[in-house]
């Protein structure tokens, strides 16, 4: 028998809609920590945050990387969200890391080209606790002065990929965090510290 | 599954699939959706005890492009679009039903889905056959041939010359 399968968005239209504003917010004020319900009861493997995510914005045309612990939710993601589901990390658009401390080093991901660096992957990590107003100090688009994001469960170098994910803009990858039912945006431009 | 000569009956979709099970499953789907909604609400409600189900997915209502071949090569060409409502569901003991039907009938698509659910579980599957399956194959049959029959009379017969070369 196939894995069982559960529901999506508990209200498909609004839902999606919803999160979508949700992560628009979260991506262009980042240090924000953002409520993303919507998916009550997400497969085995993402948290309820990184069910909402793939559902919004995963579909046919992205293809989707996913960690030892998220393959638990591939049947899930084949049907809800009919995207391609590819073992090499560098062809993915998306890379689902339900295991945020064994996330990947951010340059395997796909990195996108000078001429097109839109064709860069996003990373969707799933970290220990996401917090507001302490920890990293961020500046750039979208932060007035700056802002504090705390984030625990990332690999131990993860400052150091992302700066060196700063210094090949425009090309790079976009983070998405997410912690249980929150979320958090980390785009290219961002420094930290 | 037994092999009731009732429900082995060899139909056009089922050369497509090499796994009799999936030859099997392929036919119900068809019938549920040429069986008319009323038809299943009836059936449904005479089932007992009465089925639960939750649902996965819809019902909802899609577009898709239907493909037909023409010409002496056969080559495939886009012949329109037309509306499809389908639905998922899920039953407490953990089948998914699929029901994918042409129009914009979501309580068609709803029913389809449930009795393809219904109709996985083997122990159910014989009596399902002869309440909903088998009587929508004939109703279907029974129509084709009338209609063959209607359009039988308007038959033209042509025929070509051959030309004697001498």
């Amino acid at each position: 028998m196939a894995d069982i399968l559960t529901p999506g968005f508990a209200d498909p239209v609004h839902g999606a809609q919803a999160s979508f504003r949700t992560l628009l917010t979260a991506l262009s004020e980042p240090g924000r920590v953002l409520a993303l319900p919507g998916v009550t009861e997400p497969p085995p493997g993402l948290s309820p945050a990184m069910a909402a995510v793939a559902l919004t914005l995963m579909d046919a045309d992205t293809p989707v990387w996913r960690d030892a612990k998220a393959a638990g939710a591939s049947a899930w993601l084949r049907f809800h969200c009919g995207a391609p589901l590819v073992e090499e990390l560098g062809r993915a658009a998306f890379a689902l890391c339900a295991r945020g401390h064994e996330a990947p080093p951010l340059s395997a991901l796909n990195l996108g080209d000078d001429d097109y660096p839109d064709r860069s992957a996003t990373a969707v990590i799933e970290v220990a606790s996401l917090a507001e107003g302490s920890g990293w100090r961020l500046t750039g688009p979208g932060i007035e002065s700056e802002r504090f994001l705390a984030v625990q469960g990332l690999p131990a170098g993860f400052r150091e990929q992302w700066t060196a994910n700063g210094a090949i803009f425009p090309r790079g990858v976009d983070v998405i965090f997410t912690c249980g039912d929150r979320v958090a945006g980390l785009p290219r431009r961002i420094r930290i510290g | 599954m037994s092999t009731d000569n009732s429900m082995t009956d060899s139909t056009r979709s089922e050369a497509k699939f090499s796994n009799p099970e999936q030859a099997l499953r392929a036919r119900w789907i068809a019938a549920l959706a040429f069986a008319g909604t009323d038809f299943l609400e009836r059936q449904l409600a005479a089932l007992e005890p009465a089925p639960s189900w939750r649902a996965l997915r819809g019902p909802e209502i899609g577009l898709a492009l239907l493909r037909g071949r023409i010409g002496g090569s056969g080559d495939p060409f886009n012949f329109g679009e037309t509306t499809i409502a389908r639905a998922a569901v899920l039953t407490p003991d953990g089948r998914q039903g699929f029901g994918y039907v042409a129009g914009r009938d979501l309580r068609h698509a709803e029913l389809a889905a449930v009795f393809d659910a219904l109709l996985q579980n083997e122990a159910a599957r014989k009596d399902l056959f002869e309440r909903v399956v088998l009587p929508v194959e004939a109703a279907r049959r029974a129509d084709q041939a009338r209609r063959a029959a209607e359009i039988a009379p308007s038959k033209v017969e042509f025929f070509t010359m051959v030309r004697g070369d001498g």
